[in-house]
């Protein structure tokens, strides 16, 4: 193996700083804490999709030897009460929202399989299960809402008893003029899209711990929640505590992917009163089942699209009216509609797009953002009408596509609608076409198309390419900070509120700060998700973590820079301009042996005694933030080649080829690994993953057994490249790249299956396939 | 019941319950929280340990079971060292690969290529993922997994 060479910065392929922890069984996970005293917890949920709940006797389970406390939404009391609302919609012209946000446990009504009904505590995680058996419930069960268009049909039964209908939201957002546009049109392509459900499935479940301290008054809450401060903020006000008495540690979460940023969930409102109110150190792990039915999922939308085109093949403009399923409460607000919505733009120049929406409640899990967050959805829909209208044209569809890409001297550009963070939808900055051209020499497509896929579809062979194209907006606001402290050793700490579940903070943000310090990645020791350490901050989503806390760190080690620079400059009596840090010291330049260790002039600068000049400030440390006007927008194009088996519909992928930019590459090796367990997670949602909801509601393939996860076995290898064009938005010039792998493979998919299949008439309009599926459609394109 | 059983090298002697899980025992008896539970139903891997040497789920034995018994768990793979120097020639590919993300599957992905290596020491790639399928990892695409056990077997990693 080849020794390792200490490097820092940003850019570099820097091996990570966590990665010793995590190998050796080391790193601390949720579950993994061991409490004194500690109290296991069981919850009893609905198996009913909808239900009027009549009665819960607990009394049975409360005589159970080893529990010590059963709660009821009864035993709540004024603790019980609906979670907020997270996400206040956009301010779009005439739009409706009614916000049904969930509750901590069901109280007259179950509204979906898995709502949690009643709380055990018991001496050990056994014998709280042992306890769900001994409580009874009464529940008269009613029809469940569980088909989009059919929750909205005149008397339908009703999810929420004081909502007229199912309709959660509506909201249209325009640019230019559709009718028009389509007047206007040599084409008019019009199909139905589909989405549905599948699981987030991080492989670890969601898990809670808590303990009360009664001496020093304080709260410790453990929570595999990637928004540790808002959980933090949210506790102290729930239970009447000041923010400084709750502390929250998201430690190592095992992988969130979106899910494990909803507030509140229901066991994160009960573990912390239960310890406050036992006195006793109480914890709850999620099981793989209740994951399957109590973690928020994604993805159902029906969509009816329409594409208007010149005969030139140029997008004059889009209709889309679409169906969003948000569960049984809406807590998130519309950010995945509104990505939906947003992303269907893509990196194409549209001039005029109408885009109306209505989200339904519907009697299954809640949805919030799952990888992707909706904008899959949107990305499939405009690259599949770019299909269809390819080919209706008779053009290739890499040209249809090149003709409508974004110009390099169209950004920053307007779209003129709204995105989920209230801002206007304007790309920062972006050059489109050298992607898709890259793509297309990476996987040698014109060779492929000429040459490899006649020899082989002569030999009896079903291979097919496809090339998509896809933007996604990341790196919103509000904002994030972070504080860098130069320690007397030398060694530099970097704190910053967002958790992490994978991503590499511990090594991104030290690649930042020892850009700008000239240290080495290793001597910068970063803690996140700890909110005694820092507690500004919203969290980890919308792959914002090394945009905007990214940002954060380089401003607070720019000032800690200013601090080194001017203490040295009084210490070494030389000018500031003529010093130079490297490798943990200061010193004048062209006198690399002189000077002062970083460590040592910490010291001077928090003397045990003398006079202080005023206005300084002791330390060499500096906190400071940073907040995007709006997110930046990153892009990519994804070409993949595929062999299609026609009597079985299995489908080998034989290539798969990603070009992205994702702006200024802070660590290629760990964006490669994003984008790598990207593609991943959207080949599955593509051909494996479904949870399949049967008419009452009932969640049929709630297990690893029935629910495909991809192995290794059917993920194929990723052929990266990186482009970089810099956001002007923030200081690294960096875009996000969190969900990017995850977000065109359906479209990818479909459009390569499809043209492994050409001429049979094959066309897909739905996602996800899985090899049943796709054999229905091929035999039903017969 | 009482259990004697040996693990990462040292004898235990506990009384446990005859249903508690193995996984369970290692996280919650003995401290041994590397050991990771991510389904309970034997599909993720993530509680692979040890058991004489082969790879089993500790989430589908009971404790009982490892009776008289040595088990291995990832603790026990770099020789116990706590200050988190020395690397087993497979978790140090690990790092220098990137073959880890959360890092959550990581420890049964290890325990389950200890005795495939063991076995196939120089294993072509078909045969490393045919490996791995029975280890579910969401955030990698395994495909920096398969490289780090190729770098661990002293194949050229990749330019």
């Amino acid at each position: 193996m080849a020794p390792h060479r200490a490097r820092s910065g940003i850019g570099e392929r820097v091996r990570r700083n966590e990665d010793a922890r995590l190998l050796t069984g080391r790193a601390l996970f949720v579950d993994d804490v061991r409490l004194d005293g500690l109290l296991h917890v069981a919850f009893l949920r609905s198996q009913h999709a909808h239900a009027r709940l009549t009665s819960v006797d607990a009394s049975a389970a409360r005589t159970r030897l080893g529990v010590v406390a059963v709660y009821t939404a009864a035993d709540l009391g004024d603790y019980w009460r609906p979670g907020p609302l997270l996400v206040p919609p956009p301010p779009i012209a005439g739009l409706v929202f009614n916000p049904c946000t969930q509750v901590p446990l069901a109280k007259d009504k179950l509204r979906h399989v898995g709502e949690p009904i009643a709380m055990v505590v018991a001496e050990s995680r056994y014998v709280a299960e042992d306890a769900l058996d001994d409580i009874v419930v009464e529940a008269d069960p009613l029809p469940a809402v569980v088909h989009l268009e059919a929750a909205l049909a005149p008397g339908a039964p009703r999810v929420h008893d004081h909502l007229p209908s199912n309709l959660a939201a509506h909201a249209v957002q325009r640019k230019g003029d559709w009718a028009r546009a389509k007047a206007r049109a040599h084409a008019v392509i019009k199909r139905r899209f589909r989405y549905d459900r599948g699981a987030s499935a991080a492989i670890e479940n969601r898990a809670v711990a808590a303990q009360w301290d009664p001496r020093a008054e304080e709260l410790t809450v453990w929570d595999t929640t990637q928004a540790p401060i808002p959980i933090r903020n949210g506790l102290a006000q729930l239970l009447g505590l000041l923010e400084s008495q709750v502390r929250v540690i998201a430690p190592f979460v095992g992988g969130g992917f979106g899910p494990k940023i909803m507030m509140f969930y229901p066991e994160e409102v009960l573990v912390p009163w239960a310890a406050l109110r036992l006195g006793r150190s109480v914890k709850w792990t999620e099981d793989r089942q209740e994951n399957f039915f109590a973690t928020t999922q994604e993805r159902g939308q029906i969509h009816d699209a329409e594409l208007a085109v010149t005969k030139d093949g140029k997008i004059l403009g889009v209709k889309d009216v679409f169906l969003h399923d948000t569960g049984a409460y809406d807590p998130y607000g519309l950010t995945v509609p509104i990505n939906s919505q947003c992303t269907l733009l893509g990196p194409y120049d549209i001039p005029s797009y109408e885009s109306e929406f209505t989200a339904v409640f519907t009697n299954k899990t809640i949805v919030t953002p799952v990888r992707g967050a909706g904008r899959q959805h949107g990305v499939f829909v405009i690259e599949r009408l770019l299909d269809f209208a390819a080919r209706e044209l008779g053009m290739d569809r890499v040209e249809i596509r090149r003709r409508n890409l974004l110009r390099r001297d169209q950004f920053p550009f307007n779209n003129e609608i709204l995105f989920q963070d209230s801002a206007p939808l304007t790309y920062d900055s972006g050059d489109y076409e050298p992607a898709l051209d890259e793509a297309l020499k990476v996987i040698d497509y014109e060779r492929f198309v000429r040459e490899e896929q006649p020899r082989l579809k002569a030999a009896g062979r079903h291979v097919g390419i496809g090339v998509v194209c896809y933007v996604e907006g990341t790196g919103i606001g509000p904002y994030e900070g972070a504080r860098v402290t130069v320690e007397p050793s030398g060694r530099i700490r970097l704190a910053t509120g967002v958790g992490t579940q994978g991503q590499g903070h511990f090594t991104v943000f030290a690649q930042i700060v020892a850009d700008v310090l000239s240290v080495d990645v290793t001597d910068v020791h970063v803690i996140t998700g700890d909110t005694r350490e820092f507690h500004w901050g919203t969290g980890t989503f919308a792959s914002r973590g090394a945009v905007v806390a990214g940002s954060a760190c380089h401003a607070a080690a720019v000032r800690v820079r200013e601090k080194i620079l001017e203490l040295a400059s009084r210490e070494l009596k030389a000018a500031a301009a003529d010093l130079v840090l490297n490798g943990g010291r200061v010193h004048v330049r062209g006198d690399p042996k002189g000077g002062m260790a970083l460590g040592a002039l910490a010291l001077r600068a928090n003397p045990l005694r003398g006079a202080v000049r005023p206005g300084t400030e002791p330390g060499l440390e500096a906190t400071a933030y940073f907040g995007p006007d709006r997110g930046s927008t990153a892009n990519g194009v994804h070409a993949m080649v595929v062999e299609v088996d026609q009597e079985t519909a299995q489908v080998e992928i034989k290539r798969y080829v990603v070009v992205h930019d994702c702006g200024r590459v802070i660590n290629p090796m760990i964006v490669e690994g994003q984008i790598q367990g990207g593609v991943a997670h959207g080949i599955g949602n593509a051909f494996y993953e479904q949870l399949v909801y049967d008419d009452e509601g009932q969640l049929l393939n709630a297990s690893f057994m029935d629910y495909l996860l991809p192995t290794a076995t059917d993920v194929p290898n990723v052929e990266t490249t990186h482009r970089e064009t810099p956001s002007p938005l923030n200081p690294v010039g960096a875009k996000g790249v969190g969900e990017a792998g995850a977000i065109p493979t359906g479209a990818l998919f479909a459009q390569a299956v499809e043209d492994a299949l050409a001429g049979s008439g094959l066309e897909i309009c739905e996602i996800p396939l899985s090899p049943n599926r796709l054999f229905e459609l091929i035999h039903e394109a017969r | 019941m009482t259990l004697v059983c040996t693990v990462n090298g040292v004898r235990h002697e506990r009384a446990v319950e005859p249903r508690l899980l193995l996984s369970d025992f290692l996280r919650h008896e003995l401290g041994l929280t590397g050991t990771h539970v991510g389904c309970e139903h034997g599909v993720c891997g993530a509680c692979t340990v040890l058991l004489d040497g082969e790879a089993v789920r500790s989430c589908l034995m009971f404790a009982v079971q490892a009776e008289g018994h040595e088990l291995e768990t990832v603790e026990g793979l770099s020789g116990g060292d706590a200050s988190g120097d020395a690397l087993h020639p497979l978790q140090a590919a690990f790092r220098e690969a990137h073959g880890l993300q959360c890092g959550f599957c990581t420890p049964g992905v290890l325990m389950t290529l200890v005795p495939f290596l063991r076995e196939h020491p120089d294993p072509d790639e078909r045969a490393i993922r045919e490996a791995l399928s029975g280890n579910l990892c969401r955030c990698t695409g395994y495909q920096n997994i398969v490289a780090a056990v190729r770098l661990a077997c002293g194949a050229a990693p990749r330019a």
